[in-house]
C-alpha cells in the first residue's frame, strides 16, 4: 500500500520495468509476440493512457444512441432477448419444415433457411448435371409451391424468417411475399431477411451467377421493392461471416462488409433513390470467431463505423439509417473434426462474445458440423447453449458490460480505424466492384487464410485436439450424423414435373418474356416482373436463365 | 529428389456447385511452395472437366475438395473415369468435410487418402512425395 500513497498517479512505465519484468524473469512470457487471432499486437495490460484519444460522449455514447458503439437499442437484452435463430435446410421443403417445427418447439425464436446448391446457383432440380446436389446442404426450392410447403403451418406474421440466398435472392424474396399473399398475410406484417449480399459471394463464398454490375442493380431492385411492399422486412443482410470463414482478419471482415453495404446504397442513390428510404432495412451478419475480446470489440467497432459512414458519408438524416442491427453466427471454420465434443465449448465462448458484442440474433453451430450438416440432437445442444447464456450466465442482464474496458475500447477504436483505412483504399480503387474484379479483395483474404494455416502448422497457434492435446477421439458422443435421404432427388424432380404440368404455360412464357425485355435496362426495377413470374409458377432456374441470357455469367480467374 | 527430377504435377479441383474453396486454395499454395506444379481448376467443375485437366496436364496427383456432402458421387465417378482412361496411376486424394465412414468407402473404391479438417499441409506434401517417389521406383 506504500506505493499507492507515495505515487498516486499510474506509472505504467515503472510497473513494466520493475514489477512486470521481475515476473517475466521468473516465468518468461508464454507467447513471444502476443497478438489477437487477426494479428493485432496485444500489450501486457491496458490503462487509461490507451483510451486517451477516445471521447466517451463522442465515441462510446450510450446504448441506443449515436454512434451505437454500446448497442443499437437502449434496453438491449434486459427487454427483448436476442433472437435464437438456427439455420436449417435439407431435403425437400417438408423435411426442412419439420426441422423448423422441431427447433421452434425447443425454444428457437426465429427461422433461418439454407437452400441447396442448385437453388443457390439458380438451377432447377431437373437440371441434368446438378441433380446429385439436390437437398444436400440445404432445401430444394424450384417454385413457389415448394416455398408454400416450406412454411406450411408456420405463422409468417409472427416469426421472422431469414432466407440464406444470394444470386437468386430476388426470386426467393418474391416467393416469400407471394406465399404470404396467397395465404392472406399482408406484406406489411412480414419480418426477416434475404441474405442477398452478392458482393461477398465474389470474394468469399463463390455462389454467384451474374457479373457484379447487374447483380448489384438487382440487389437495389429488391431493396426498393422491400421498402414498398414489405416495409418491415430486411431485403439486404450484408455479410462478414463468409469473408471471415474464408480466412480474412477481423478488420478485413468489417471493412469489406461495410464497403459492400455502402456500394449497394450508393448504387441506389445513383438511381435517384434516397438512402434514407433503404438504409433502415439494411441488416448485417457477422462471424464470431475464437478470439473472445477481439470479437466483442469488432462488433462494437462495426456498429460505430457504420453509423459514422451513414451519417457523415451518405448524409442520412434518419437515425434508423445509422444503427446497425446484426445477426451473428459462431465460426464454422473453428470447428474441429478431432474430439468434436470440444466444439460445444468453442461455440459457447463464441456465442458469449456475440452477446457481449450486442448481437440481435444468433446462430450457434452444432458439434457435428465438421462432418455434415447438423443432426437434430446436436442442434438441440446448440440451442440450449444460447438458452444457458441467456438465462443462467447473467451476461444478458446488463447492457454492454465490457464498455469502458481499457482494452476493449482501445481495440474497438483500432479495428474501426484500420477498417476505415481499408475502405479508403477500396474507394481509391473505384469502390468494391473494381476492388473485386481486379482480385484485390480475394488476394487479401487468400493471403490471410494462408498466414493462419502457417501459424497453425508452425505451432504458433494452438488448436486443442488438432496440434495440442491430441488423441484419436473422433466420437460425437453417441450423436448420429445427419444422413442424406437418397430418395429426395427423385421426389423433388417429380414434384417439379407436376408443377410444370399444372401451370398455365402461356402466363409463364409471357412473364419471362416481359422480364427479358427490361432486364437490360439496369435502372428499371425488375421485381414486379419477377413476382409475376413467381405467381405464374415459373421456376428459379427459368427466371435465372432469362437473366443469364441478358447479363451473362461471371467466371473470374482464381487467385490463391 | 535430385534437382533434375521434374516437379510433381498436381491438379486441385472443386467439383459441382460447392464454392467453399479456402481449403483447396491453401492446399494448392502449400503444394506450389513445396515445389510442385499445381493447376487449380477453380470452382464449378464437372467430373469430365476434372478428368480433362488431369489428362491434359499429365498430372501425377488429383486433389478433390468437397464440402457440400456430394463427395461420394463425384469421387466414385472420377475413380471410374480414371480407370476407363487408363489413368489409375493417378494418386487420387480427397479433402473436405468427409465423415469417417465415407472416407473408408472412398478408399475402397480407389481414393488413395482422405485429408479432413485439421490436416496439415506438411503431411499432405510428405504423403504425395513418398507415394510419387515409390511409384517412380516401382
Amino acid at each position: 500500500m506504500d506505493e499507492l500513497e507515495t505515487e498516486p498517479a499510474l506509472d505504467v512505465q515503472r510497473w513494466r520495468e520493475e514489477r512486470l519484468a521481475r515476473d517475466y524473469e521468473r516465468v518468461p512470457p508464454r507467447r513471444e509476440q502476443p497478438a489477437t487471432l487477426s494479428g493485432i499486437p496485444i500489450a501486457d495490460v491496458y490503462t487509461p493512457a490507451d483510451v486517451e484519444g477516445i471521447d466517451p460522449a463522442r465515441d462510446i455514447g450510450l446504448p441506443g444512441e449515436y454512434p451505437y458503439t454500446r448497442g443499437p437499442h437502449a434496453s438491449m437484452y434486459r427487454g427483448r432477448p436476442w433472437t435464437i435463430r438456427q439455420v436449417a435446410g435439407f431435403g425437400q421443403a417438408e423435411d426442412t419444415n419439420g426441422r423448423f417445427k422441431y427447433l421452434l418447439a425447443h425454444g428457437e425464436t426465429g427461422l433461418s433457411t439454407d437452400f441447396d446448391l442448385p437453388t443457390l446457383l439458380g438451377y432447377d432440380s431437373d437440371h441434368e448435371i446438378y441433380r446429385r446436389e439436390i437437398g444436400k446442404i440445404g432445401v430444394a426450392v424450384d417454385t413457389v409451391v415448394d416455398m408454400h410447403a416450406l412454411f406450411d403451418g408456420i405463422p409468417l406474421e409472427d416469426v421472422s424468417t431469414s432466407l440464406t440466398i444470394n444470386a437468386p435472392a430476388a426470386v426467393l424474396l418474391a416467393m416469400y411475399r407471394v406465399v404470404a399473399d396467397e395465404r392472406g398475410i399482408a406484406g406489411s406484417r412480414l419480418t426477416g431477411t434475404t441474405q442477398n449480399d452478392i458482393l461477398k459471394e465474389y470474394t468469399a463464398q463463390n455462389e454467384f451467377i451474374f457479373p457484379p454490375v447487374p447483380s448489384v442493380e438487382l440487389v437495389v431492385d429488391t431493396m426498393e421493392y422491400g421498402a414498398e411492399v414489405m416495409p418491415r422486412f430486411n431485403p439486404l443482410n450484408a455479410c462478414g461471416y463468409h469473408i471471415r470463414d474464408a480466412g480474412s482478419t477481423a478488420v478485413q471482415e468489417v471493412a469489406f462488409t461495410i464497403a459492400a453495404g455502402l456500394c449497394y446504397l450508393e448504387a441506389a442513390r445513383e438511381r435517384g433513390i434516397d438512402p434514407d428510404r433503404l438504409a433502415p432495412r439494411v441488416s448485417f451478419f457477422w462471424n464470431v470467431h475464437n478470439d473472445f475480446l477481439e470479437e466483442v470489440s469488432k462488433l462494437r467497432a462495426a456498429r460505430r463505423l457504420w453509423a459514422r459512414m451513414m451519417r457523415e458519408r451518405l448524409r442520412c438524416s434518419d437515425p434508423r439509417s445509422w444503427l446497425m442491427r446484426a445477426h451473428c453466427q459462431t465460426s464454422g471454420v473453428s470447428l474441429t473434426a478431432q474430439q468434436p465434443i470440444n466444439n460445444v465449448a468453442r461455440t459457447a465462448i463464441q456465442a458469449l462474445a456475440a452477446v457481449f458484442g450486442g448481437t440481435q440474433s444468433l446462430h450457434t453451430n452444432s458439434l457435428d458440423e465438421a462432418f455434415a450438416i447438423p443432426s437434430e440432437a446436436a442442434i438441440k445442444i446448440a440451442v440450449r447453449t444460447q438458452q444457458i447464456i441467456l438465462h443462467e450466465s447473467g451476461a444478458a442482464d446488463v447492457v454492454d458490460p465490457l464498455g469502458g474496458s481499457y482494452y476493449v475500447e482501445s481495440l474497438t477504436s483500432r479495428i474501426e480505424e484500420e477498417a476505415a483505412g481499408l475502405i479508403a483504399r477500396i474507394d481509391d480503387m473505384g469502390g468494391m466492384i473494381p476492388a473485386i474484379e481486379t482480385g484485390y479483395v480475394n488476394q487479401l483474404i487468400a493471403d490471410s487464410a494462408w498466414e493462419q494455416q502457417l501459424a497453425l502448422e508452425r505451432d504458433e497457434r494452438t488448436t486443442v485436439g488438432v496440434n495440442a492435446f491430441t488423441d484419436d477421439d473422433r466420437s460425437t458422443g453417441g450423436i448420429e450424423l445427419h444422413q442424406n435421404d437418397p430418395g429426395v432427388a427423385e421426389r423433388q424432380i417429380a414434384r417439379l414435373a407436376d408443377v410444370k404440368r399444372s401451370r398455365e404455360e402461356r402466363r409463364v412464357a409471357q412473364a419471362l418474356r416481359e422480364l427479358e425485355a427490361v432486364a437490360g435496362d439496369l435502372h428499371h426495377n425488375r421485381m414486379p416482373l419477377i413476382e409475376e413470374a413467381v405467381r405464374a409458377r415459373a421456376t428459379v432456374g427459368e427466371i435465372c436463365d432469362v437473366l443469364r441470357s441478358v447479363w451473362g455469367e461471371y467466371r473470374p480467374s482464381t487467385v490463391f | 529428389m535430385s534437382e533434375h527430377t521434374p516437379p510433381i504435377k498436381v491438379v486441385v479441383a472443386k467439383p459441382g456447385l460447392d464454392g467453399h474453396d479456402r481449403g483447396a486454395k491453401v492446399v494448392a499454395r502449400a503444394l506450389r511452395d513445396a515445389g510442385m506444379e499445381v493447376v487449380y481448376t477453380g470452382i464449378f467443375q464437372s467430373p469430365e472437366s476434372i478428368l480433362r485437366a488431369v489428362i491434359q496436364e499429365d498430372a501425377a496427383v488429383l486433389g478433390l475438395s468437397s464440402l457440400s456432402g456430394a463427395h461420394m458421387e463425384y469421387a466414385v465417378d472420377l475413380c471410374r473415369m480414371l480407370r476407363e482412361n487408363d489413368r489409375e496411376d493417378v494418386l487420387f486424394l480427397v479433402g473436405g468435410t468427409i465423415p469417417d465412414e465415407d472416407a473408408a468407402r472412398l478408399k475402397s473404391v480407389g481414393v488413395s487418402e482422405v485429408f479432413g479438417p485439421g490436416a496439415r499441409t506438411a503431411d499432405i506434401i510428405a504423403y504425395i512425395e513418398d507415394r510419387v517417389r515409390a511409384a517412380a521406383q516401382a
